[in-house]
């Protein structure tokens, strides 16, 4: 596929880099022009896919977050991913209020509001080499 | 990104400056039970007028801070909420067992 542009940016999987995360591809979604609401949901779903990669795949330790983004006419493309733990069973992960740290008042919206904020998400995981998670927006419809 | 701390007709108000997501919330939810514990009181209502992004872990924080204030027989309500706040109340189904108000004078005469 053939794209106008893009992007990609790894960093420290640290949860003072969340809201680098979010701003960063906010910032990339600028060109297309979104509303205000566009970002806020964009910014929104990205904070949540890295903040499970940082949590879960992690687990707080050290590791690296991977975040490409790239724009095809007005659809944004974004993949976050990590090779951290990997997600056992991706359908009861995606339920909501599904939480495997209920001690660390983790809510487990994380995947519902993805699927509430971004057209089409798609996750791909594989235990002990990691997870990806794919979301795709379309911009002014 | 900052929190700080008020009294007003037997409730703690917790006002919030910035952006909550994981790294906030990890922060400060201890000192949101520290004050409500030190102070004594059992109800406790977020001002949120300076918020414009929030994610799943502040569904979480409110999620805890209920529950505590429940186990003391207390509630916890939110005012003050942006559209973008609202959304994300809506979307958890949050707004069920929480309570939203206009303004906290509004949040605390309800108590």
């Amino acid at each position: 596929m053939f794209y106008d542009n893009e992007m990609t940016l790894s960093f420290r999987a640290i949860s003072s880099n969340e809201a680098f995360a979010r701003v960063s591809v906010a910032a990339f979604a600028l060109q297309l022009d979104p509303a205000v609401s566009e970002i806020t949901e964009i910014k929104t779903a990205v904070s949540e896919a890295v903040t499970n990669s940082i949590i879960h795949a992690y687990d707080n330790g050290d590791g690296i977050v991977h975040i490409w983004c790239g724009c095809a006419g007005n659809k944004l493309y974004i993949e976050i991913s990590d090779n951290g733990k990997g997600i056992e069973n991706i359908e009861t992960a995606m339920e909501p209020l599904f939480t495997t740290k209920p001690e660390q008042e983790r809510s487990g919206l994380g995947f519902t509001i993805m699927q509430s904020f971004m057209n089409n998400i798609e996750v791909s995981s594989e235990l002990g080499r990691g997870t990806k998670v794919t979301m795709e927006k379309s911009i002014g419809e | 990104m900052s929190v700080g701390f008020k009294t007003l007709n037997n409730c703690l108000i917790v006002e919030i400056d910035g952006e909550i997501d994981h790294h906030f919330v990890d922060n400060v939810k201890k000192s949101i039970d520290s004050q409500a514990v030190q102070k004594g009181y059992s109800n406790i209502i977020f001002d949120f007028k300076n918020v414009d992004f929030m994610d799943s872990a502040g569904i979480g924080m409110i999620i805890g801070r209920y529950k505590f204030t429940k186990k003391n027989g207390g509630i916890t309500s939110v005012a003050c909420l942006s559209d973008n706040l609202k959304r994300i109340m809506m979307v958890s189904g949050l707004y069920r067992i929480i309570k939203i108000y206009n303004t906290v004078e509004e949040a605390t005469k309800a108590v």
